[in-house]
């Protein structure tokens, strides 16, 4: 026994080494593992954080209605009632935070109402679609349209 | 001689030990539990998203809206819109999609004959192939079923964009790190739904809370015809499409 | 065609379009596989008491130490953050191959691969650490881990342990590439990849190269060093050459075969890619010239009695081939891999940058790397035989 013992001693300094080695290993783990990785599953729980962080641009028609209920009631009454507000003004989450100094520029219709309107053999034809050349003969939309009741008036 | 080596060995192995349990006790001590968020709990919520392709004109402003919100580089998508021109092959549809629908679509199927938008983008599956394959845990489902990206833990590997059966994956040449889809996660934990219902004008997408009793989907779900993509992948995915046509990839 | 982009034919999803996967990791399992194959080849000898192939043991061991130590390289080069990559093994994900396999690499490279070279020249490392003087014989010290012993009794025990070694390390080797063909063959969102075939294919694929890469470094060291092939020698690595060759290109060709007759939705797709897109580097470099060429030039040598020196070109134009015909397999399967769509309506293509970071002349600097190391080694730790060279 002593013998083999003696005769792989520098088996003994690799095991040696190598325990060394793991064992670095895991304090290094302890030390740099982020906090509480894999408390809710194998990840880094302030990710939550770190991603609800994000700013929002967007604001919601809730917020743009909380002030602007003119518009929103007349809106209702019309056939954009589901069309949220930042749908054609963009997101406006600045303006909603400080509403004195960030003004909205307003869309411009001739570019802006196209994009749903303008005719396309793809799209549903039940949904309301018209040549703008034929239609209106390049007049921006809002000469005639009021962009939140479309069709309501005049 | 033989005893101080012995000694030495063993007091480094208690050393080690014991630096390890402090270390991470310390750790826990420290951290605290802040993504515990006082007006959200994580576990009343599943989310998912109701999509009505014969609601969506592909005017793109979805993909817009949520190019804006997110940051999204151009040339990539979080979420993108197909256009599906089909004839009596449902194998051998005709799909396009330029830039993604960012600008809307063409005027090129003059001919009529049976054409129609897919809205697509993460289907933040439950049982996600991408979330398994991730070598590290920088993706993952969060315990409200959004699949998220942990892009300060994320290697930029790549295999998770393999993965995906959905083409939603991309990296992001920015933060050299696996991009994709959030559904809004910053927005819908606030009460807010994502940027591309918001700006969707017809509501042909909807965000939904499985776990929500009053939320319409469930309603939804049980008087329409409803099909996920690919359901032969059994990914769990959670974005349901209205009355989905065969020819759909 | 609707689409405008270059490079794009049909439909592509939209963040498919760009190749995530690129010749980096086409090199990567290259390498692995001629790590695999050249231990296997080692262990023919130590544990099948194959003795004709006694000289190429420990240059195999070399040669695929050489290799492994690479192999990480075209990783660290691809990742977006390679600083973080050490996170795999802080927080590896147990259902993730990948990350699995950063364990497997590391228990190959030291617990089998570093041990077998180190027990195998441990006397000839005391004798040098003894004998040298200067830098080289602190190098020897060191590399002795603080032990002369090499009594009988040591011997044996190294022997003994050597032989275990050996015995794990062959499962071990098939583990270490068998994982890369798993990585691959488990994503089931790719129907060229998704197969459980692939691990198998892989491993012998791994086999056939890293045969043919010691069989020529055999041949080319010997002429360089004026030493006479020992004919036995490699008449036996062409004999298990060829033997992994037919099994090799048996798998490949039933996967082929029963995906064609399955005819599932992918078939068309996969089947027009390899006609077009992929049919120089699969049909003519992989299948002819790759595979049934050096096929039939080996198994010429097992029908008919040639002379040593015809015996030895056969060797060195199959062994070339061999290399060329499993770096395009690996080339074909993942770049294949990712020039169709996901949605079966389109194909894209791979755009190869010259001195970029993943480009073709980082490629070919990580290739020729290996040899450097391998320059290395052997002047380090001269794997030739016994019998001194004369020079």
């Amino acid at each position: 026994m002593k013998e083999l013992l003696r005769n792989s001693e520098h088996l003994i300094r690799v095991v040696v080494l190598l325990a060394i080695g793991v064992g670095a290993f895991l304090v290094l783990r302890q030390v740099v593992v982020p906090p509480n990785f894999g408390q809710y599953g194998h990840f880094r729980p302030a990710a939550l954080i770190d991603i609800r962080a994000h700013s929002v641009k967007f604001a919601g028609h809730a917020v743009c209605e909380a002030c602007h209920s003119d518009e929103a009631a007349t809106k209702s009454k019309g056939k954009h009632a589901g069309v949220a507000c930042e749908a054609c003004h963009g997101p406006l989450a600045a303006h909603t935070e400080d509403p004195a100094s960030v003004i909205p520029k307003l869309p411009d219709t001739a570019v802006l109402c196209a994009r749903c309107h303008e005719a396309n053999a793809s799209k549903p034809k039940s949904f309301p679609q018209v040549v703008p050349a034929d239609h209106s003969g390049g007049l921006p939309c809002n000469t005639c349209h009021k962009p939140h009741d479309p069709l309501g008036g005049a | 001689m033989d005893i101080t080596r012995r000694e030495l060995l063993t007091k480094s192995s208690y050393f080690i030990l014991l630096t390890s349990a402090a270390t991470t006790a310390w750790k826990h001590v420290l951290a605290g539990t802040p993504e515990a968020s006082p007006n959200y709990d994580m576990t009343k919520h599943w989310w998912g998203m109701l999509i009505d392709p014969a609601k969506c004109i592909g005017c793109g402003n979805c993909v817009r809206a949520c190019e804006l919100e997110n940051d999204v580089p151009p040339g990539f998508f979080r979420t993108w819109i197909e256009r599906y021109h089909v004839g009596e092959d449902l194998e051998h549809p005709q799909v396009d999609s330029p830039n993604g629908g960012h600008d809307g679509f063409p005027d090129i199927y003059k001919d009529g004959g049976k054409t129609f938008f897919i809205p697509k983008l993460c289907n933040h599956c439950s049982d996600s192939p991408c979330v398994q394959v991730c070598p590290v845990g920088a993706t993952f489902v969060s315990p409200d079923g959004v699949v998220l990206v942990d892009e300060k833990y994320c290697l930029g590997c790549r295999y998770c964009i393999q993965a995906c059966p959905y083409g939603c994956r991309f990296l992001n040449p920015k933060k050299n790190t696996a991009d994709k889809c959030t559904l809004c996660y910053h927005r819908i934990t606030q009460g807010l739904t994502t940027a591309c219902c918001e700006a969707c004008p017809t509501q042909a997408r909807v965000l939904a809370d499985l776990k929500n009793p009053k939320d319409p989907i469930h309603e939804f779900l049980r008087t329409h015809s409803v099909q996920v993509l690919k359901p032969h992948m059994a990914t769990g995915a959670k974005a349901f499409y209205k009355d989905l046509d065969g020819s759909v990839r | 065609m609707l689409q405008l982009l270059p490079g794009v034919e049909g439909y592509m999803y939209p963040n498919e379009i760009e190749l995530q996967w690129s010749i980096l990791i086409v090199l990567y399992p290259y390498i692995t596989g001629l790590v695999a194959g050249a231990f296997i080849l080692a262990s023919l000898e130590r544990v099948f008491k194959v003795e004709a192939v006694k000289p190429t043991y420990r240059l195999a061991l070399l040669t695929a130490l050489a290799f492994l130590l690479v192999a990480p390289l075209p990783l660290q080069l691809h990742l977006g953050h390679p600083e973080r990559s050490l996170e795999m093994y802080l927080t590896p994900h147990r259902s993730s191959a990948m990350a699995m396999f950063g364990f497997v690499y590391l228990w190959y490279l030291m617990v089998v691969l570093l041990m077998e070279i180190w027990l195998d020249y441990r006397k000839d490392i005391v004798a040098w650490a003894e004998s040298k003087r200067g830098i080289g014989k602190w190098i020897y010290q060191v590399l002795t881990l603080g032990s002369h012993n090499v009594s009988p009794g040591a011997l044996r025990v190294d022997d003994k342990v050597g032989y275990f070694i050996t015995l794990v390390g062959i499962p071990s080797a098939f583990l270490l590439h068998g994982y890369v063909g798993f990585i691959f063959g488990s994503v089931k969102a790719n129907p060229w990849w998704s197969s459980p075939l692939m691990p198998v294919v892989f491993i012998f694929s791994a086999m056939v190269s890293g045969i043919a890469a010691v069989l020529l470094l055999y041949m080319v060291t010997s002429k360089l060093r004026g030493v006479p092939i020992e004919m036995d020698c490699v008449d036996t690595i062409a004999r298990y050459l060829l033997y992994a060759f037919v099994i090799d290109f048996s798998l490949e060709m039933l996967d082929l075969v029963h995906r064609i007759y399955e005819a599932d939705e992918s078939l068309r797709a996969l089947d027009f890619m390899v006609h077009t897109r992929l049919y120089f580097s699969q049909i003519i470099l992989q299948i002819y010239l790759g595979t049934l060429l050096p096929i039939a030039l080996l198994g010429l040598t097992q029908l008919w009695k040639l002379r040593a020196s015809a015996r030895k070109a056969v060797y060195a134009v199959a062994g070339s081939l061999t290399l060329v015909s499993i770096f395009a397999m690996r080339w074909n399967v993942v770049i294949g891999g990712q020039l169709f769509s996901k949605s079966f309506l389109g194909y894209t293509s791979y755009k190869m940058g010259f001195a970029t970071r993943e480009g073709l002349l980082t490629s070919i600097v990580l290739i020729l790397l290996p040899f450097v190391i391998l320059y290395v080694l052997v002047k380090l730790l001269p794997p030739w035989p016994k019998r001194e060279a004369v020079a």
